[in-house]
Formats: C-alpha cells, sequence, structure tokens
C-alpha cells in the first residue's frame, strides 16, 4: 500500500546524510566528551562542531548554545530553572493559551509551587495581542513564555514585539521555537529573545536532542544536576552521536532555507484551496497569512478526529488531530478551544504537514482520498442531516 | 490500539441509516463530548425487525454503534433489553479502556429506543 507521511509536525525522518554524519560517534568515536585522551577529544570535536552548525542556524554564539534531552527538557529549564533564579526579583510569570504542553505543564507546576502565573488568551488565528500582554505585565514579572510558531495549527506569534514590550516592563522573554527552527527564517539577534528552545527531529535530526540557546548574561541555573557538562549548565554524559546529527541536520535546514520554504508554501496552498474547495463545511484554523509553510489544519463539520485519522490511515495517509480521542483526554486540544472554537467543531480537527519529502503527487492523493472520508464519515453522522435543509436553501 | 473486529466495523459499518417506517427512536450523547448515537427500530409483534443507526464519534463510538444493530436484528425487545454497554464491548474482543466510559453508548441508545416504542404504543 502507498505510505503518504502527512505529519511532519510530529516528527520527520531522520536526513541519510544526518544519519551517515552520526554513524561514526556510536562506532568509533565513542569516548567520553569529558576525557581527555583521544577518543574523548574527538567526541568532543564533534560535539563543538555541532554546537557551532546549530549557533549557525538562529544567529547565536556556539557558546549560547546549550545541548538538551529535547525541546521539553528546553522548555522545562526555560521556564523552571529562570523562575527559580531570579525569584528574588519577582514571583510572577506570564505565557500563552496555545503554547505547547511542554510549557504549560511547567508554568502550571510553578503555579503549584506558590508561582504567580498568567496565561494569555489569543484571538481567533491563535495570535497574542501585544495589548494583551503590555497590560498582564507587573513589576513582578521576571519571565515571558510564547511560543514561536503553534505545533497544531501553525500560527507564528510577533515574537519580536512581544519580547520587546516584555523587556521593557524588566521581564526576559522565552520562545519554544521547536515548530519554526529550521522551518522558516529564526534569529535570536532580530527576535530579541533572551532563551529559545529547539528540537533536532523536526528539522530531519535525530530524536532525543534538543537545545535551550540562552543569550549571553541571562541569569539562569541549570535544570539537570550533576556533572560539569554543557558548561555547568546541565549535568549528564552528552548524546553526541545525537547532538552531531542534531548539528548537521542544522547546517542542513539552513542550506536548504529558501528552498523549502518556497516549495512547501506552495504545496501547502496547493493542498489547503483544494480541500477548501472539495470538501463543503470546513473551517481553516490558524492564521492564513502568517503560518509554517506546508502546514495545514482544518476542522471538518459533523465528523470526529480520530474516525478521520483512521479512515486516511486505512488508505495509507498519516496524520493528526486534535480530537479528544486522539489526545487521549475528554477534552479537544486547548488550542482550538483558546481560538474560540466551539467543541463540536473542535473534535472534528485535521492537521496534515507536509515535508521535503512530500511530493505533488502525494498532495493529489490526499485530495482525492479526503473528500471521500469526510464524506462517508458524514453519511454516518447524525449531525449532517440537519444541514441537508440549510443546503437546499442556498 | 483496536481489535480486529472494532476496526472491522468502523470500517464496514453494519445497518447505518434511517429507517422510513420507525417506531421507535433513541440518541445519546451531544456534541461538545464527541459523540452522539441516533438508533431507529422498527417493532413488529414484540420483536425488532428492522434497525438503523447514525453515530457522530470515534472509531469506538462507530463500531459499537454498528455491532449492536447486528446483535438485536430479530432479537425480541425483552432480550435486547438484556443486551449492556459491556456486552457489546466484549462482542467486539474488547475497547481501550479510556473508551469503555466516552464512547461505548450504543446499549443506551438502544434502550431509548426501546423506552420510546414503549411510550409511543402506550399512546395508541
Amino acid at each position: 500500500m502507498r505510505e503518504i507521511y502527512m505529519d511532519h509536525s510530529a516528527t520527520t525522518p531522520v536526513d541519510e546524510a544526518v544519519f551517515e554524519a552520526m554513524i561514526p560517534y556510536y562506532t568509533h568515536q565513542y569516548g567520553n566528551p569529558s576525557s581527555i585522551y583521544s577518543q574523548g577529544r574527538e567526541a568532543r570535536k564533534g560535539l563543538e562542531k555541532a554546537r557551532q552548525q546549530v549557533a549557525g542556524l538562529i544567529n547565536a554564539h556556539p557558546q549560547e548554545i546549550f545541548f538538551t534531552s529535547g525541546g521539553t527538557e528546553a522548555d522545562n529549564q526555560a521556564v523552571i530553572s529562570y523562575m527559580i533564579s531570579n525569584a528574588h526579583r519577582g514571583r510572577h510569570l506570564i505565557t500563552s493559551a496555545v503554547e505547547h504542553h511542554a510549557v504549560l505543564a511547567a508554568c502550571e507546576y510553578l503555579h503549584k509551587n506558590g508561582f504567580e502565573l498568567t496565561v494569555l488568551p489569543v484571538n481567533q488565528s491563535g495570535l497574542v495581542k501585544p495589548d494583551v500582554l503590555k497590560k498582564a505585565l507587573t513589576p513582578d514579572t521576571t519571565l515571558v513564555t510564547i511560543m514561536h510558531a503553534n505545533n497544531e495549527v501553525g500560527t507564528i506569534q510577533p515574537i519580536k514585539e512581544l519580547a520587546a514590550i516584555a523587556h521593557e516592563a524588566g521581564a526576559a522573554f522565552h520562545t519554544d521555537a521547536v515548530q519554526s527552527v529550521g522551518k522558516i527564517p529564526v534569529d535570536v539577534d532580530e527576535l530579541g529573545v533572551d532563551m529559545l528552545s529547539a528540537s533536532s527531529h523536526k528539522l530531519y535530526g535525530p530524536k532525543g536532542v534538543g537545545c535551550l540557546f540562552i543569550k549571553k548574561g541571562t541569569k539562569i541555573g541549570k535544570y539537570l544536576h550533576g556533572g560539569s557538562q554543557e558548561s555547568k549548565m546541565r549535568g549528564g554524559t552528552e548524546n553526541v552521536p545525537g547532538i552531531v546529527g542534531f548539528g548537521k541536520a542544522a547546517e542542513l535546514a539552513q542550506n536548504r532555507m529558501s528552498e523549502h520554504w518556497a516549495y512547501l508554501t506552495r504545496l501547502g496552498k496547493k493542498l489547503q484551496e483544494g480541500i477548501r474547495e472539495k470538501i463543503p463545511h470546513t473551517i481553516f484554523t490558524g492564521d492564513l497569512a502568517n503560518r509554517i509553510p506546508g502546514h495545514v489544519s482544518v476542522c471538518f463539520e459533523f465528523v470526529e478526529g480520530e474516525s478521520i485519522l483512521l479512515m486516511l490511515d486505512s488508505y495509507g495517509i498519516m496524520a493528526s488531530s486534535g480530537s479528544a480521542c486522539t489526545s487521549g483526554a475528554l477534552e479537544p486540544s486547548h488550542v482550538l478551544l483558546a481560538m474560540g472554537i466551539p467543541h463540536e467543531i473542535a473534535h472534528g480537527s485535521l492537521r496534515l504537514t507536509l515535508g521535503k519529502d512530500s511530493r505533488e503527487e502525494d498532495v493529489d492523493y490526499v485530495l482525492e482520498v479526503l473528500p471521500e472520508v469526510v464524506d462517508r464519515l458524514r453519511t454516518m453522522s447524525p449531525l449532517s442531516n440537519q444541514t441537508k435543509g440549510e443546503e437546499a436553501n442556498v | 490500539m483496536y481489535s480486529e473486529k472494532v476496526l472491522d466495523h468502523f470500517m464496514n459499518p453494519r445497518n447505518v441509516g434511517e429507517l422510513n417506517a420507525a417506531n421507535g427512536v433513541g440518541e445519546v450523547g451531544n456534541a461538545v463530548c464527541g459523540d452522539i448515537m441516533h438508533i431507529e427500530i422498527l417493532v413488529k409483534d414484540n420483536v425488532i425487525e428492522d434497525i438503523k443507526f447514525k453515530t457522530f464519534g470515534c472509531a469506538a463510538a462507530i463500531a459499537t454503534s454498528s455491532m449492536i444493530t447486528e446483535l438485536v436484528k430479530g432479537k425480541t425487545l425483552e432480550e435486547a433489553e438484556q443486551i449492556t454497554n459491556r456486552t457489546v464491548a466484549e462482542a467486539l474482543d474488547g475497547l481501550p479502556p479510556v473508551k469503555m466510559h466516552c464512547s461505548n453508548l450504543a446499549a443506551d441508545a438502544l434502550h431509548e429506543a426501546i423506552k420510546n416504542y414503549r411510550i409511543k404504543q402506550a399512546a395508541l
């Protein structure tokens, strides 16, 4: 059967050149980077080269890159360690209602432990309005954490503007850029952020590696306590092959950025317009202008997301949904609800995210199968009965 | 996560639709929770002669609806009333634990349809 992978925001395959670069660090240059003999020094070299490659992708200094086990650890460190290290200055932090759980749950953890938390609402495209942030800042606010691009709906936040507002009020700014790094230009200087999280497996690197960018001069402690690795910022022997892979993936992403951006923007538009044309009662979610290229997120009225996914899977199409059933919770996606989408519509959400290896014919195939799948489910749905009359009146 | 039987009933649901001559209708759930089951029955001489369903929900919701229509077609009302949500889940070789609560409502919808039939009969 045909296999069409349309879930690149969930994870990506490891690029073959990335995998090639990693192999020697498993088999030959396996030394511990903290060791002083040649094996250790070789591993250290690999580590530092990767640091330069990742720094290059986001226009940071290599010394500002701290490798972690992934986006979640980077987010946890930025939020929890920053607040603890700066608790003497203030105990209030601000985030948004559409953050990834890696940020939201870390903020809630602090809230349960005596910190004050403000969760900013978003507008219907998922954007945090700068004025809303302005009003929420208090003299006690030490950190604002707002994601760069949203994982579910692809909306890109006005980070530059938001970071400037936070700084004016004396607060530091962190952004979870897991969904944007490697896909759109990310320049820490231009954005003006103090901290930024990134993850390797979203940009054709291996899983289990990420990094936290910490701007020089930012006061923050370690999150994982142990040895003196990562300039005493993260205990634990470094995942050298993973980090080397992340570095290579970052380098490739930087070289291919504009090419991929143009390709995925075009392909994503084709998919989106095809859905708009072929499937009535469809709601496009997120900001249609400021979004990640190749990211299509929709809600189909009268049907449920898990059913769509399973039926698509039977045609070999892999995608994801923010329906309650797919999250394992009783509530549909907090992101869609925060954007004011009603429960019954949020249950019918579908996210299709294209990648560099997606082909035009994959999009054609999805545009052939998806209308049929939605139609089959709507035939089964007691809710779509109600629309027949409406359509007849049009 | 789903059994073969669940996937079969989901991909090839039995008895989808509406009955022209239904004399009992039941509906449970709501769109906010993400599950609505609508069942129509045609009862003749105390026997469920025909049954159809329409369901909004996940694969488990659709499969349990389909399964119950197979289980009760040709059964007497008393036999049909014996069927519980658990019986339906067992007939499907089980459901994931998280689905037992929210998406396993087909027996409730059937019981509502039987109740509706009895009320209508009493009114005649």
